[in-house]
């Protein structure tokens, strides 16, 4: 049994490095963002394994496909025994496994976060020619931004949103998060305190700003006294602040055509606002 | 008399300077104006929901601690006790961190501050067994090293436990503490358990100036030993207790004002305490104003700041006694 597998192993590992050349066949993403990318156009049987986040409901977007798959933790020792023949990591993977992985000669090709809905294709194509499936990805290149446009709304005057997380995170114009709630029709109060990026913004801070709409982050399971924050009584006394509830994290934090449903979210709540102005 | 007066002065004065401090820019009286109206603008939320409770807080946890802390030194005669050098402190926020993460805190609000309760019950009681009832200072600060010590590492390891991934962030302050973004829940689930601390403590005071001609002595005075002893461990648990359940663990401030204000009441223990408990109030209100002003937009705990004022007076009082200790 255990010398099977360990033949087997050493056979994808022949395998691997006789394929290195052209289309990987062993694909292990070990980033959620990159799960996704390569879940949805990696050939049949071409991804071998998922970061343990994509069979998380609350993270992963795609998490029926993804459990169809083995997850991996991230680290360099069961990645390297998987035999890959291409890792795919996000620039925020522990720069120590990357390291460590290209030392053992495994390609190894790292995604940045996106921090723009323009990254959505950017991250299709990039993905597409690693795995050698360009022509899927044109295809959902197209169909992203046939609906983006679908999806954009223009309407005047543009309420102002703000974007509350634990621990009084908000997220700025130049964020992903950001791109989503322009698109849907909201302007960033955050824009208004010089926060481009993102960062904290103070609860009094947020209070006076007196946003038309709060939409917060998401509940995380278990208890931590971070998310006190976003039960504060100050949130529920502002009369005149439309309180949007939480978002669904997993189709805000990756580059991903996933994106587009935050998108139809956040255009229904701007137009549900549009008779009472 | 004249001290009462002007401790209760400087604690008016920086309950209404912690009021007027906050992100929001407003002129006083426009901000004090907002205090008490009704109108639902962003000032008033502001003033009423965020700056009021949190003042209040601050001057409540304040009063606990300093309370404790006079009442700690009195019973030991020692004045290197202190709730969080002895770990009374980290032992409540251990109770009141698994109150939190077991769920018991949701499902019924006055667990936490009951939890907090109890962990530190069961330090006040490891202490006053292990230091004995003099109170040796050798003894009383081993003890208190290794209480805080154990209760951190079971604070940490419950905390990185936990599935939230904000969790284990919360260590800092359940060590450190602050008192950003409390509301009035807070207030009303502290206050009960305050209350109760203080009466208890207050009630002690004739007691601890009986113990300071000896234990025999009080005793012949007619001071039942042991109830005195049982009403300072419910009395510093519940007070210490429920400030660590809703600010986390302050340390040094039971250290710090009764040693200032001990020269000013002529050093009897029953003055120190009523004394300890507005100078507490005044000093936790300054230092919230102050992690205010210095960083307002990142959360400085309140404890960073009292160390820096409170550990070089802590070295220099085991300096002080250092020939005890030898």
């Amino acid at each position: 049994m255990r010398t099977s597998r360990f033949i087997s192993l050493l056979a994808a590992l022949a395998l691997a490095g006789a394929a290195a050349a052209g289309t990987p066949q062993r694909v292990v993403s070990v980033n959620l963002c990159t799960d996704q990318l390569a879940l949805m156009l990696a050939a049949p049987g071409q991804l071998i394994s998922v970061s343990r986040l994509a069979h998380d409901a609350d993270s992963s977007a795609l998490v029926d496909q993804a459990r169809a798959l083995p997850t991996n933790g991230s680290r360099a020792e069961e990645v390297y025994l998987l035999a890959p023949d291409l890792v795919l990591a996000g620039t925020f993977t522990d720069p120590a496994t990357v390291a460590m992985l290209r030392d053992l000669g495994i390609r190894v090709e790292l995604f940045e976060p996106a921090r723009s809905l323009a990254d959505v294709p950017a991250n299709l194509d990039r993905m597409g020619r690693l795995l050698g499936r360009g022509a899927q990805a044109a295809e959902m290149i197209a169909a992203f931004e046939r609906d983006l446009a679908a999806l954009t709304v223009d309407l005047e005057p543009r309420p102002r949103a703000a974007l509350y997380y634990v621990n009084s995170y908000t997220a700025g114009d130049r964020s992903l998060a950001g791109d989503i709630l322009r698109v849907a029709g909201f302007d960033n109060v955050a824009a208004e305190t010089g926060l481009d990026w993102g960062g904290v913004l103070p609860l009094e801070q947020l209070v006076m700003l007196a946003p038309d709409v709060i939409i917060e982050g998401r509940d995380y399971p278990g208890q931590a006294r971070a998310e006190d924050n976003l039960t504060h009584p100050a949130l529920a006394a502002l009369t005149h602040t439309r309180k949007a509830g939480s978002l669904t994290d997993r189709d805000w934090i990756c580059g991903t055509p996933q994106v587009l449903h935050a998108i139809g979210a956040m255009r229904d709540l701007r137009l549900s606002l549009e008779p009472a102005r | 008399m004249k001290l009462a007066a002007i401790l209760s002065a400087l604690l008016a004065a920086l309950f209404l300077g912690s009021l007027l401090t906050g992100w929001a820019a407003a002129t006083p009286a426009a901000a004090l104006r907002a205090l008490i109206a009704d109108d639902g603008t962003p000032l008033s939320v502001v003033m009423q929901d965020i700056r009021l409770p949190r003042a209040i807080l601050a001057a409540m946890v304040g009063a606990s601690l300093g309370l404790a802390g006079a009442a700690l030194q009195g019973y030991l005669r020692n004045p290197l006790a202190e709730p969080g050098l002895i770990g009374v402190s980290g032992s409540a926020a251990l109770g009141a961190v698994i109150a939190i993460q077991t769920g018991l805190s949701l499902a019924f609000p006055l667990a936490l501050p009951l939890a907090a309760l109890a962990g530190a019950v069961a330090a006040v009681l490891l202490i006053l067994m292990l230091a004995g009832p003099r109170g040796g200072s050798i003894t009383l600060i081993l003890a208190g090293i290794a209480i805080s010590a154990l209760a951190g590492a079971l604070t940490s390891l419950v905390l990185n436990l936990s599935p939230n991934p904000f969790a284990a962030a919360d260590i800092v302050f359940w060590m450190m503490g602050s008192l950003a973004d409390r509301s009035f829940l807070h207030v009303w689930l502290a206050l009960p358990f305050m209350a109760f601390g203080w009466v208890l403590l207050a009630a002690t005071g004739r007691g601890l100036d009986a113990l300071t001609l000896g234990e025999d002595a009080a005793r012949a005075m007619g001071i039942d030993l042991s109830r005195l002893r049982l009403m300072l461990v419910l009395g510093t648990a519940s007070a210490v207790g429920a400030a660590t359940a809703v600010a986390g663990a302050i340390g040094f401030v039971g250290l710090v004002v009764p040693h200032l204000l001990r020269p000013f009441v002529g050093a009897r223990p029953s003055r120190l305490l009523w004394a300890s408990a507005l100078g507490g109030a005044a000093m936790v209100l300054a230092a919230d104003i102050a992690v205010r002003q210095v960083l307002p937009e990142r959360d400085l705990k309140l404890g960073v700041l009292m160390a820096l004022v409170g550990a070089p007076l802590f070295l220099h009082l085991i300096y002080k006694t250092r020939r005890e200790m030898a």
